[in-house]
């Protein structure tokens, strides 16, 4: 028998006799208080994370710093390309040619503002997965309509199958002393750009 | 109103009278009529989580056929009320654990009293019981009962919520750990200055106490001989 | 029985280093959780629905399992099915060589701890690096990790610094203990590793039987190096990770990382389904892991700790957990989680893990997918084996007991007997198993006059 034949039939007979189980209680929120002021506790979320957060397409250069080489995507909207860094579109390029720019710019398919989350689901203006990666700082352009309060909402709008990553802040590690240190193998630093609709 | 049966627990029997006496008084304040069936011994709390689970149905079964006609029975023990509650059922099928009642769900859920008219000018720390508070879910009903105590002054025990480490055969079989345990449980109950240390258990205060009396610190009490304190 | 739990607990019990390592971490790590899990005003219907959800996907497993791997398959990955450790070590091991490679990157997973894949891997000739810090840390040491998520929660600051001195080659000259100049020196340390390696290997924190997905879970973005960079992928997936559906994490990431590390969200989540053109590894492989799982469906009431998510809570809170470390343990899963799921995923060894509790239930009240450990405790604590001294005592207590008449002979007994020692009230030294009480603690008299001679005389 083959090791799946042989697994499937263990599973089987463990379970022989057990009946389904009862209907999951979903009685959980799948919103927050229809009040909530969404951006603002996005805000707070990422600021709480030690990301850095700024306000219209004009912050874009603010945000990008002094980052001269700034890879984008190839399908980066043209007008978010501000300011004077050099903007590289991704062809593919290699894993040294990431290494070496400065910044990554991308814009996001939806952001969590409970716990303040940027997801990436390889959609429109977001690249491959490396490019948010390798760089050593990213900034993230989020509009308005892509802001939900919460998970549940979140989830329906990304890609289920594409390649997903969701970020909320940069990189970080509890893992001396349980004491949270930013900044280990992902981008160090994380800048999130506001957008108004 | 209805007959209500005392269940005083096998350690009480043995070593804490003035614990089963003390629930009679505050009982029996309150108007209520209690009757002690003498052919009680233990609920097999000690057997079904040392793994024995022939006896313990031995000693449920036994329970079941004492307490069986009372509308309600009373014990000063969260933990024996909690194996009575959550293990019978699956133990003999009963729900008779549904009307065993620890004192403080009694007097609050079913008597509807907090006050009992209780009197006691000491100084107390309060230790929550891992079966009752959890198991159990009485949350701070004995507290309640205690702050409503004419003359008490309540003190914090920090780490309250961490277990003594008795656990039973626990004491025993990891009696190294077990001692760690206690001794942090002394360290907190002595760092109070309380006169008095309060539970709602005599098997987690002979650990403790058992501990202070080596170590120094309060002197452990179950809540109910404060309750029917009146001095 | 076993007695390797209490005689290792008494050694870790000796190291004072130790302990207060382990108590900072663990409180500040509890303090945390207890923290976000309160934001929450719906955790507790979270954690009702996580359990169904769990005990769902046991009823079906095996639907759920051709279902994932149809949909992986589709996806463009290769599903793999091993029945024990050595058969996934051996896929994974052909997997890499077949990729022309002799070496992979790690992201941190219980279960290629459980089937010892690094240890395979030295001893087929292939190198496994680890690059989760608290991983390369206890790699680093050649220890053992001794808790599901900050393996090296044994060890504090100094000490790490001193490892890293000791033992990476590359470690930056003057290092402090800082713990952001450690992080930093794991970061260089790994990079060139990340972006030069051709096999990952991975686990998996969730794997969805509706898309064929794979989730991971993590902080640091050693996690993101590894599924996004290398040409190959493996992942070594427990059969228990199965989710039903994608909208099954609305519940799950909500409690994960608030369990695990305090934190509303990680700062990275990864989910990938199979190969994508363009994007990440181009082979993607994905080892369906069964290695005494399925033994542990067959118990009704022990089948519950399939239903673990790995946050680690259980162990945070544990008292016993927090004064002897994982080691003790003796397995990979320490802690509560442990003492539950070791002697059922090895049967008839790890038969003390069951006994090394108190019952107080810490675990139970935060585990997010409210597996009653305690309960799960007491009935493997049936299944014995039961010490023969023990056995008769507990009869002969229970032959007592069951017997009104017997039991109020032998309280009258004790109290006769007792009559030397009530003057002082209590006891300072027993003869053993006694013994092991008094070690500790005194023991009380029974008293002159039992409840049962002041009811009859009252009666009167
Ligand atoms: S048993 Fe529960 S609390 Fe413990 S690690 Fe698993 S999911 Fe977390």
């Amino acid at each position: 028998m083959s090791a799946r034949e042989e697994i499937l039939a263990r599973m089987r007979r463990a379970l022989d006799g057990a009946g389904p189980a009862p209907e999951a209680p979903r009685e959980y929120r799948r919103a927050l208080d229809a009040d909530t002021d969404v951006v603002e506790l996005l805000i707070d979320r990422l600021v709480d994370y030690k990301a850095y957060v700024h306000h219209g397409i004009e912050s874009i250069a603010g945000a990008l710093g002094e980052a001269k080489r700034v890879i984008v995507p190839a399908d980066l909207p043209a007008e978010w390309r501000v300011g004077d860094a050099a903007f590289i579109e991704d062809e593919d390029l290699s894993t040294a040619e990431l290494d070496t720019a400065d910044a990554v710019l991308t814009g996001c398919a939806a952001a969590v503002a409970v716990s303040g989350t940027i997801m990436l689901d390889a959609g429109a203006a977001q690249g491959r997965r490396a490019i948010t990666l390798v760089p050593d700082h990213h900034v993230v352009v989020v509009r308005h309509d892509q802001i939900v309060g919460h998970l549940a909402e979140a989830l329906p709008r990304l890609d289920q199958t594409s390649p997903q990553t969701w970020i909320s802040g940069p990189s970080a590690t509890s893992d001396i002393e349980l004491q949270r240190v930013e900044g280990v193998h992902g981008p160090r630093r994380l800048d999130v750009v506001i957008l108004p609709d | 109103m209805s007959r209500i049966g005392l269940f005083i627990t096998c350690v009480n029997d043995a070593l804490y009278p003035q614990t089963p006496k003390a629930v009679v008084a505050v009982l029996e304040r309150l108007g209520y009529e209690v009757d002690f069936p003498r052919a009680q011994t233990c609920c097999g709390q000690m057997h079904a989580n040392s793994g024995y689970r022939g006896d313990a149905t031995r000693l449920a079964e036994s329970f079941e056929r004492v307490f069986g006609s009372y509308d309600a029975v009373v014990t000063p023990s969260g933990s024996c009320a909690a194996m009575a509650r959550d293990q019978y059922p699956g133990l003999i099928g009963s729900d008779i654990g549904e009307r065993v009642y620890e004192l403080s769900e009694f007097l609050l859920d079913r008597a509807g009293v907090d006050d009992v008219g209780a009197r006691f000018p000491h100084t107390v720390t309060y230790h929550p019981t891992c079966h009752g508070t959890r198991a159990l879910g009485l949350g701070d009903k004995p507290l309640r009962l205690l702050r409503a105590v004419d003359g008490i002054e309540l003190v914090e025990l920090p780490e309250a919520d961490q277990c003594c480490g008795f656990g039973g055969t626990f004491a025993l079989k990891n009696a190294d750990v077990s001692s760690a345990m206690l001794e942090d449980k002394c360290r907190n109950a002595a760092g109070t200055g309380a006169e008095y240390l309060a539970a709602a258990d005599n098997s987690c205060l002979t650990h403790i106490g058992g501990g202070i009396s080596r170590s120094g610190g309060p002197k452990p009490i179950h809540y109910a001989e404060i309750l029917a304190s009146t001095a | 029985m076993s007695t390797a739990f209490p005689q290792a607990a008494k050694v870790a019990l000796g190291m004072p280093q130790l302990r207060s390592n382990l108590a900072h971490a663990t409180g500040t790590i509890r303090a945390k959780r207890a923290k976000v899990a309160g934001e929450l005003d719906d955790w507790e219907q979270l954690r009702s629905a996580a359990a169904a959800i769990k005990a769902d996907v046991q009823r079906r497993m095996p639907e759920l399992a051709v279902a994932f791997e149809r949909n992986a398959t589709e996806a463009g990955a290769t599903v793999h099915w091993a029945r024990d450790a050595a058969e996934a070590n051996a896929i994974a091991a052909r997997i890499t060589r077949e990729a022309g490679a002799d070496e992979v990157v790690k992201v941190k997973s219980m279960a290629t701890q459980e089937i010892e894949l690094n240890e395979h891997f030295e001893a087929e000739g292939l190198a496994a690096w680890e690059t989760d810090l608290a991983e390369l840390i206890v790699q680093l040491a050649e220890d053992k990790p001794s808790h599901i998520l900050v393996p090296a929660i044994h060890y504090n600051r100094t000490e790490i610094r001193d490892i890293f001195r000791n033992r990476m080659a590359d470690a930056p000259k003057g290092l402090t203990d800082d713990p952001a100049a450690l992080a930093e020196a794991a970061r260089l340390h790994l990079r060139r590793r990340f972006l030069s390696a051709k096999v990952a290997v991975s686990g998996a924190n969730f794997a969805v039987a509706e898309t064929g997905s794979l989730v991971v879970v993590e902080s640091e973005g050693n996690g993101r190096m590894c599924l996004t960079m290398p040409e190959t992928l493996i992942s070594v997936v427990g059969v228990e990770k199965l989710l039903p559906r994608f909208a099954d994490l609305e519940v799950f990431m909500q409690l994960l990382p608030r369990s695990s590390t305090g934190e509303r969200m990680n700062p990275y989540t990864s989910v990938w389904t199979g190969r994508a053109a363009g994007d990440g590894p181009k082979d993607v492989h994905i080892i369906l892991l069964d290695n005494g799982r399925t033994e542990v469906l067959a118990d009704e009431v022990g089948r519950q700790a399939l239903s673990c998510i790995r946050c680690s809570a259980c162990l945070n809170v544990c008292p016993v957990y927090e004064r002897t470390g994982g080691h003790a343990y003796g397995h990979v899963y320490p802690g509560p989680i442990g003492a539950i799921l070791a002697p059922q995923l090895e049967p008839g060894r790890h038969d003390d893990l069951p006994y090394a509790s108190s019952l107080c239930g810490a675990c139970y009240e935060v585990c997010p997918v409210k597996i009653n450990i305690p309960e799960v405790l007491v009935h493997l604590r049936q299944q014995g084996p039961h010490q023969a001294g023990e056995k008769a005592a507990m009869g002969a207590a229970e032959a007592v007991m069951a017997r009104p008449r017997l039991w109020r002979a032998a309280l009258g007994a004790a109290r006769f007997f007792s009559r030397p020692w009530r003057g002082r009230g209590f006891v300072r030294r027993l003869p053993w198993p006694g013994s092991k009480w008094t070690m500790s603690r005194d023991m009380p008299v029974p008293p002159k006059e039992s409840f049962r001679d002041w009811w009859k005389e009252r009666e009167r």
